[in-house]
């Protein structure tokens, strides 16, 4: 158990340590998401009580294209020059490998988060009314979205095609975790009368499967 | 590389799948027949006003969507169970059925998608309707497998194909309550009240009409499922049997004098 | 300690070993050689437990590499060398070297003197610890992945054209390490193109030719 938990811990320090040698989530999709919210200003309203009205949607649309981009990042990581092939060489638990990546990619998420959400309080005008409900959610969601994303990264892996095909596969297999959460965030906001805790039940379900669920399969997956 | 095919016949068909197939075209000519034709439209008087409503003739697609959907569902989760299988056993059979189901279920799913959308537009006056459970859990189940799709062509090694597979389609098949029951709370919130099937009066024709619509949308699936699972099949012999023949082409082809000067060896 | 009997194995649908019998015993030294495309890079591969036979067996050090945990605890105890490097770019040699030693499963993060005695080892100056990888010259990229080898203190090398892409003085380090590493007792193939170097090194040559054992100086 402690050899699991050091392996998991030393790819998630690497893939961290790598990101802060780059700075690519910092300097390029953290931008990205700026530009999305910018982006929806644009086609809906210039009217801020609209964009208020649909801030909890908007930033979890967001949430979930920039995990895209982390997420081909944190498999192209590993693309570079027989990366890959060393790990599995490492002879390391798949599941470790599995545990260590997606918490990079939790890592990241949640920093996109944290500047998302000031996004929205900038550019749309929200209010947090909930502020734990706000990072219960965060929290919950971005844990289903990095192991849901990091098994469906491996998923697409090895094909010319990931780019295109990662989007396809993952993205309706969050359409939970995407309706939890801009219900959840609705109650937290303030914009809807709904009852966000009853949400979070949903969406601590999805990352527990996702967690478990993902571990399991990444090991029979690398071992192709 | 040129593949003789493996002489095990070059079609799937055979006297049973024939008959089969006979069968079902009958029984399908046979329920539009009834859905188009025998059987009334419904009209129902309203309770108060005591004008003509209900859903007209848009009823009769409800005699092809609602077998559809149980079907769909039927064959995906075979895909499930298929797909489970192979990560247990590693087997071709498994895998070949399981990619079988997948795609005559994305199939019927596409239809069911379609002959809904149909129904809705007169009896909804809408093409889409968010608020419906069913219709979006559909959805998003047709874009999961749509993916399946998608990535077991876009993976060239086969046993990485199957794997890849038979890991999505679980997935898929897990999600697929909470992507139901996500649904479901969402609606309640908005206060809708559509048309569903409950309320349609299903006696007699009606009742006939739509249990020989399960059975002939049974029967039209297990034909499709024959031969689909049949196509896999010999696609997978014809490799296989290519594989053989590769190997041995390939030993064959070793020449001793090309083989010493690549290394250079004094002959 | 390698034992290989009709062995096949696939890169997708192409069989790259069409039937390999092959026997090395522990402490041998074998040069593998044979023309482009003959599988020495698959053959290599397949005996570090990174694929699965297609038929045939295959038993490295003791495990039957048909079975997937199997072939996950033999990656273990080999040490591959392959045409890709394996490191890390935005990494610096010393988190590298220090990053795989630590994943193929050292128990206590290998001390700075093991990687500078590695790197020291393989030639390269104390001065590229601290350099992030994509800073180095492909020869330089090469020996620290060797020096990331070294550190592992593996019982099987399987090195596949170790000399490739380095510089004369790059090569003499790359035969005395597999000097070391047999004097050491270590087993080790080695497919290469450099005959000269390597058959000083070793009496056994095996040549593979499309898949399969052409020629076995053994036996």
């Amino acid at each position: 158990m402690s050899r699991f938990l050091a392996d998991a811990r030393l790819v998630a320090a690497k893939d961290l340590r790598i990101e802060a040698r780059s700075r690519v989530v910092l300097n390029q999709v953290a931008p990205f998401a700026l530009l999305v919210l910018v982006l929806f200003g644009f086609a809906l309203d210039a009217d801020q009580r609209t964009l208020r009205a649909f801030a909890p949607g908007l930033f979890w649309v967001a949430v979930l294209l920039c995990a895209l981009l982390a997420i081909q990042r944190s498999v192209s990581v590993e693309q570079a020059d027989g990366a890959l092939t060393g790990l599995r060489l490492s002879g390391m638990s798949p599941a470790a490998l599995f545990i260590g990546k997606a918490s990079a990619v939790f890592v990241q998420l949640v920093v996109l988060e944290v500047l998302l959400t000031a996004g929205i309080i900038v550019l749309y005008g929200s209010e947090v009314a909930q502020p734990l409900l706000v990072v219960a959610t965060g929290l919950l969601a971005a844990v289903a979205v990095a192991c849901t994303g990091t098994l469906y990264g491996a998923l697409a892996s090895g094909l010319g095609v990931r780019e295109t095909l990662l989007p396809i596969l993952l993205l309706p297999v969050l359409a939970p975790v995407l309706i939890g959460a801009t219900r959840a965030f609705d109650d937290a906001l303030g914009s809807a009368a709904v009852d966000g805790w009853a949400w979070l039940g949903l969406l601590a379900v999805f990352a527990v499967v996702a967690t478990a669920g993902g571990a399991l399969a990444y090991g029979a997956l690398v071992e192709e | 590389m040129t593949e003789t095919m493996v002489t095990t016949g070059t079609t799937t068909g055979s006297g049973g799948s024939r008959v089969l197939g006979a069968v079902t075209l009958l029984g399908l000519a046979t329920l539009l027949l009834f859905a188009f034709g025998l059987t009334e439209p419904d009209v129902r008087l309203h309770p108060t006003t005591g004008e003509e409503i209900g859903q007209f003739d848009a009823v009769r697609l409800l005699y092809l969507h609602v077998p559809l959907a149980v079907f769909t569902y039927v064959a995906f989760v075979l895909c499930a169970v298929a797909s489970a299988g192979y990560l247990v056993r590693r087997t071709p059979w498994f895998d070949t059925m399981a990619h079988a189901a997948a795609e005559v279920g994305t199939v019927f799913c596409g239809l069911v998608l379609v002959t809904g959308s149909i129904w809705g537009r007169p009896v909804w006056n809408t093409w889409w309707e968010w608020g419906d459970v069913r219709l979006m859990t559909t959805l998003v189940l047709f874009l999961m497998f749509t993916g399946y799709l998608a990535l077991r062509r876009a993976t060239v090694d086969p046993r990485a194909a199957a794997l890849r597979g038979a890991v999505v389609a679980l997935v898929a098949v897990l999600d697929l309550p909470l992507v139901n029951r996500s649904v479901e709370w969402w609606e309640n919130r908005t206060l809708h009240q559509k048309s569903t099937l409950g309320e349609l009066k299903i006696q007699d024709l009606t009742l006939f009409t739509l249990m020989l619509g399960f059975l002939v949308f049974g029967l039209v699936l297990a034909w499709l499922l024959l031969h689909r699972f049949r196509v896999g099949w010999l696609e997978r012999e014809d490799a296989e049997h290519g594989v053989a023949t590769a190997i041995a082409e390939r030993r064959a082809a070793i020449d001793g004098g090309d083989v010493d000067a690549a290394v250079g060896e004094d002959a | 300690m390698v034992e290989l009997n009709a062995a096949v194995a696939l890169l997708g649908r192409f069989p790259a070993l069409t039937g390999v019998d092959l026997r090395i015993e522990a402490g041998e030294t074998v040069l593998l050689q044979g023309p482009n495309g003959a599988g020495k890079t698959t053959l290599l591969r397949l005996c570090a437990g990174l694929l699965a036979p297609e038929s045939g067996t295959v038993t490295v050090l003791g495990h039957d590499l048909a079975a997937g945990p199997e072939r996950r605890a033999v990656r273990r105890r080999v040490a591959l060398l392959g045409h890709s490097t394996g490191l890390y770019e935005d990494l610096t040699v010393a988190e590298n070297v220090r990053f795989w030693a630590r994943a193929a499963g050292l128990d206590a993060e290998p001390s700075v003197e093991r990687v500078v005695g590695a790197l020291q080892r393989l030639g390269l100056d104390d001065g590229l610890l601290d350099l992030p990888v994509h800073r180095l010259s492909a020869g330089q990229r090469r020996r620290t992945s060797l020096a990331a080898l070294v550190v592992r203190r593996p019982e099987l090398w399987l090195l596949d054209e170790p000399h490739a892409g380095l510089d004369q003085a790059g090569r003499n380090v790359v035969d005395e390490l597999i000097g070391d590493a047999v004097a050491a007792g270590g087993t080790v193939v080695v497919s290469s193109h450099e005959l000269e170097r390597v058959r000083l090194l070793s009496p056994r040559v095996v040549t593979l030719a499309g898949g399969t054992v052409h020629r076995d100086t053994s036996s």
